[in-house]
């Protein structure tokens, strides 16, 4: 019997009860939130629980939501079952002050790179990294530029005058 | 003197021969890269102004083709092709990117090469079309035409180098 998204929500209510939340399946891709002290339990049960067999993280990224106080930052795990063709997404959200998240590297090689990019471009500090350093940006910079108070802009620069640019105050 | 004979000075005749022998080095990252190919090509030929010679090694090359985006973290491999490149050198940034950082204002990428290294010719469009990358070429073999032997030796060289941190 082929995998359903109300197999998969069982299943993992079954196991860890309700702190699961904000269930919802935007164009049938079923979603969830855990707490973020619970997200390499939840991987390691969806990965070894033999019909759930989520073995292949597709991504792993991060968003920005500042006006979330105390859960600015989203980190979101794409995972795939590759026997059923099924896919889900899963969230946890952190504190912006202690962005703390266990690493996954242990359980997916392939968290490697993409946790490196996530703490690049968010300054997430996944715990447990054998090597949490930028991988795209430049060694020297000292921001995370994908988080939202830093405007996209180069503000370093001198040689364009805002005004002209229409970003100016008016 | 007789007929296939010319009095001239040593001076001339240097400016003469390295205007019709640039070899360029294309430093080629984006699509103004694709047009500096049609460049080369027959159509355009970059070779009727003694530039056939595209030089892959920037040791053997006098003119350094900047043509692209340049993103923070390749500054320093620019500059290091710049360094590689034997006296004397010049260098042509071609597009609005290489010029100025082109559309992508942004956190990653280069404004300008000439933060990194100095630059001779900007070639602006985006990208531009052969004809403009050609007429910046030529104006490249003006400055060399018009270029004396001493003037990599003065001060005002030095310091030009100086204020990019080379020597």
């Amino acid at each position: 019997m082929a995998l359903t998204n109300d197999m998969i929500r069982e299943n993992l209510t079954g196991k860890f009860g309700e702190v699961l939340y904000d269930w919802e399946e935007p164009y049938g891709m079923l979603t969830f939130s855990a707490p973020k002290d619970l997200n390499l339990k939840v991987l390691q049960h969806l990965y070894d629980d033999e019909v759930m067999a989520f073995r292949f993280l597709t991504d792993l990224q991060a968003v920005h939501f500042p006006d979330k106080k105390g859960a600015e930052l989203a980190v979101v795990y794409h995972l795939h079952n590759l026997r059923d063709n099924v896919r889900i997404r899963f969230k946890v959200y952190t504190d912006i002050q202690t962005p703390d998240v266990y690493s996954a590297t242990a359980l997916f090689n392939s968290a490697n790179w993409m946790e490196r990019e996530t703490y690049d471009f968010f300054g997430v500090n996944f715990i447990g990294h054998p090597n949490l350093i930028r991988v795209l940006n430049v060694e020297e910079m000292d921001y995370f530029p994908l988080r939202k108070e830093f405007p996209l802009e180069d503000q370093t620069r001198i040689d364009k005058d805002d005004e002209m640019f229409g970003r100016g105050t008016y | 003197m007789g007929e296939g004979f010319m009095a001239t000075n040593f001076e001339k005749v240097v400016s003469l021969a390295r205007k019709n022998s640039i070899w360029p080095l294309p430093f080629a990252t984006s699509c103004c890269g694709i047009e500096f190919m049609a460049t080369m090509a027959s159509h355009y030929d970059l070779a009727r102004f003694g530039s056939e010679r595209v030089g892959f090694s920037p040791r053997q090359c006098d003119l350094l083709m900047v043509m692209g985006t340049i993103a923070k973290k390749m500054g320093p491999v620019l500059k290091q092709v710049y360094l590689q490149m034997a006296e004397p050198r010049w260098v042509i940034a071609v597009g609005a990117c290489a010029s100025s950082g082109g559309i992508f204002d942004t956190y990653s990428v280069l404004q300008g090469i000439d933060q990194v290294i100095p630059v001779d010719v900007y070639v602006p469009g985006c990208p531009p079309r052969p004809e403009a990358i050609l007429d910046g070429f030529m104006k490249i073999q003006e400055l060399v035409n018009a270029e004396g032997l001493r003037r990599r030796h003065s001060d005002q060289y030095k310091d030009l180098l100086g204020s990019y941190g080379i020597q």
